[in-house]
């Protein structure tokens, strides 16, 4: 009898159950079924991706000036390449465009800074980007003061106008939708019947009609001569509506917590704010956040509709662009242009959403 | 231009709420105050008006806006150019957000009347036309018996099309399609023989085929679709300027005169000439303007046949004959009140 004293080397798994291989065979070609559809599916693949990808990298014209220097056997990027600076920044002037990119350059840093979890004073940052970001931002992109040109509105465009609409509707309507929504589970009944007709009005009209009455109806209403800038009108829609909407996601939330949770806090001689600013609206916002986002990105991609009034947001500065005379027929690398912008911003949204539920996760999370 | 459903039903709407053309003068002492001509645009109507890549809007229409400006202002690059929507071009007009609305609008009784707005004249006579495919060797529209027929939906080409078919005894199949873009996709692809819509917007998708040599566009035009700037009702010196500007360029072809010549010109012993370009008289008087006012439309924008070429004829893509738009010796419809 002989016994070892020392163990056996550990020896890799065997080939068939770990690995790429295994991974295929478990979860592609499990059965005669299975396998059927993997070929099915990978034929699917190959026919539509094959043609999509020769016309969008393989066939595509990437370099030149004009549309004779594209062969027009593929995707023509030409044209996106020619007007990048236009759809980024409408018809902002040239030399002054530093101004947009320091606006949303300290935007960006501003937020990254709120984001990452190690950078101190977050509270001070948070105020800054509340209160001093839009006072800064107004007098960069406007302009008019400590010798900046004047850039009226209507010469902002593209991506830059998507951005303003999003970002200022988005931190607008939170708060206004917070109030409301607390507005609407209130006792008193002047603020309550306040609440619930705001909302309900804004919330059952389309964004279209309120943009529309904005730029149609409301000039009429004043007097002539006497014109309230068409972005200012589109802001003051959009905010409207999308508070309206805020407000009952996060009653959603409200709604969730438990009663206990309010009447223990009052116990504890809290008054009403404290409340709701110490114990109820933080649990609430917390499982709030995929449907807010979802709001965010429903908001972000409805503000292709200001293309109505006459502002030109991306998708707006694109189909502009598709009507100039010399660069005629290349809608398709427009759209396929304007689709990947907007997929990049909504996803990265999406992602960023997600990162922030797996932070707060404390329990609620299934 | 072609007239969707939102324009049918919020035509009368917003006429409704108009107050009837609320008198407002001197719109011309507003416009020198700002420094700059506000001019309602179409966004996207290639030839006419559209965004090129340098950020500026080329076409007929914001070059009748130039000439205003440079009538007015002493500098045809003094205009803001405001985009509009069908709908909200007339209200942008009588609310005085625009002091001049060139935006590929049909002079029709109806919203000369009933607006509250002026029309000061035709830039371009468009009119309904038909484009077919060339290797069907087709040189007439009463060839096309039987044929299938691309069109939009709710627009009155649509109507025209049917009564132009039965007035001369033909029959065609309707393809309808809901906006430009998919009923040129349509024609390209086969789905009709035949596309028909404006003139104008022809000779536009004609462009985005792939190989716009494969089409022609007809010589027939079945419907009036007079095009023209409006300005708001109840300033009569302002409607006076946006007319003459247009005039001034009209009367600048015919007497000869263009860009490149027009400073050789003032030394011209033509009475018509001197009186044009401000030597014998002062013409602008009457309008609140110096005597210079043609000679600068002249000398930076062009005469209306220079404008015409650069924007849609031949020095342009879309090689659109001049046709109706000829000057009337020319056989066209363009004929200007003379200047004295």
């Amino acid at each position: 009898m002989t016994i070892r004293h020392e163990m056996i080397p550990e020896r890799p798994a065997p080939i068939r159950t770990v690995g790429p291989i295994a991974w295929l065979r478990a979860n592609l070609f499990s059965g005669p079924v299975n396998t059927l559809f993997t070929l099915v599916g990978l034929y699917l693949l190959y026919v539509l991706l094959a043609p999509t990808i020769q016309w969008a990298f393989i066939n595509a014209d990437w370099v030149g000036t004009s549309r004779d220097d594209c062969s027009r056997e593929g995707a023509c990027w030409v044209f996106v390449n020619a007007r990048l600076g236009q759809f980024i920044y409408g018809l902002y002037p040239g030399s002054e465009i530093w101004r947009v990119n320091t606006v949303f350059a300290s935007f960006a840093a501003l937020i990254a800074w709120l984001a990452i979890p190690r950078l101190p004073a977050k509270r001070w940052v948070a105020i800054a980007t509340l209160l001093a970001f839009p006072v800064f931002a107004y007098v960069m992109l406007y302009g008019g003061y400590f010798g900046l040109r004047v850039v009226e509105t209507h010469r902002w465009g593209g991506l830059m106008l998507t951005l303003i609409l999003a970002v200022v509707g988005m931190v607008a309507a939170l708060p206004i939708g917070i109030l409301l929504a607390l507005g609407r589970r209130s006792q008193m009944p002047i603020v309550k019947s306040f609440c619930v007709v705001f909302i309900e009005f804004w919330r059952g009209v389309p964004l279209i009609t309120i943009l529309f009455m904005a730029s149609v109806m409301l000039p009429l209403f004043m007097p002539t001569g006497v014109s309230v800038d068409r972005l200012l009108r589109a802001l003051i829609g959009i905010t409207l509506f999308q508070s309206a909407y805020m407000a009952e996601v996060i009653r959603g939330g409200l709604q969730a917590i438990p009663r206990g949770q309010e009447e223990a806090a009052a116990a504890l001689g809290m008054n009403y704010w404290m409340r709701m600013g110490l114990i109820v609206l933080p649990q609430a916002l917390k499982m709030m956040i995929p449907g807010i986002v979802n709001t965010f990105i429903s908001l972000f991609k409805d503000t292709t509709l200001v293309m109505i009034i006459g502002l030109f947001d991306l998708l707006g500065i694109v189909q502009a662009a598709l009507s100039d005379s010399r660069w005629l027929g290349f809608a398709l690398e427009g759209y396929v242009f304007a689709a990947f912008m907007f997929w990049v911003f909504c996803f990265s949204m999406s992602r960023y959403s997600q990162y922030l539920e797996r932070k707060l996760h404390t329990g609620h999370k299934r | 231009m072609m007239r969707s459903m939102a324009v049918r039903w919020g035509g009368p709407l917003v006429a409704g709420l108009l107050v009837a053309g609320a008198a407002q003068a001197a719109t011309l002492d507003e416009v020198r105050g700002r420094d700059a001509l506000r001019c309602g645009v179409n966004a996207a109507q290639p030839g006419f008006s559209a965004l090129d890549d340098q950020d500026e809007y080329q076409g007929l229409d914001t070059e009748v806006c130039r000439a205003v400006a440079a009538a007015v202002l002493g500098d045809a690059d003094k205009v803001q150019f405001i985009p509009l929507d069908s709908v909200e071009r007339f209200v942008a007009i009588q609310s005085g957000e625009v002091d001049v609305l060139s935006r590929t609008t049909t002079w029709t009784s109806g919203r000369d009347t009933t607006l509250g707005l002026n029309f000061t004249g035709v830039s371009y006579y468009d009119g309904q036309a038909f484009m077919v495919a060339s290797d069907l060797g087709v040189q007439s529209a009463l060839a096309l018996d039987g044929a299938a027929v691309c069109t939009q939906s709710g627009t009155t080409s649509e109507l025209n099309l049917a009564d132009y078919f039965r007035v001369n005894g033909m029959s065609y199949d309707a393809v309808v399609f809901d906006s430009p873009e998919q009923s040129i996709a349509g024609f390209e692809a086969g789905r009709c023989d035949v596309l028909s819509s404006d003139a104008s917007q022809l000779y536009a998708q004609r462009m985005q085929l792939a190989d716009p040599d494969s089409a022609v566009v007809l010589p027939e035009v079945i419907s009036k679709e007079p095009l023209g700037p409006a300005v708001r009702q109840g300033d009569d010196q302002w409607f006076n300027i946006v007319k003459w500007s247009l005039f001034a360029m009209l009367n600048a072809e015919e007497l000869g005169i263009d860009r490149d010549n027009v400073e050789a010109m003032r030394d011209s012993e033509d009475p018509d000439v001197a009186r044009l370009l401000g030597r014998d008289g002062n013409y602008g008087e009457g309008m609140g303007l110096d005597a210079d006012w043609a000679y600068r439309i002249i000398a930076q924008v062009g005469s209306y046949g220079e404008v015409f070429e650069r924007n849609l004829g031949q020095a342009s893509e879309f090689k659109i004959a001049r046709g109706l738009n000829a000057l009337w010796r020319d056989g066209g419809l363009h004929y200007a009140p003379p200047v004295r």
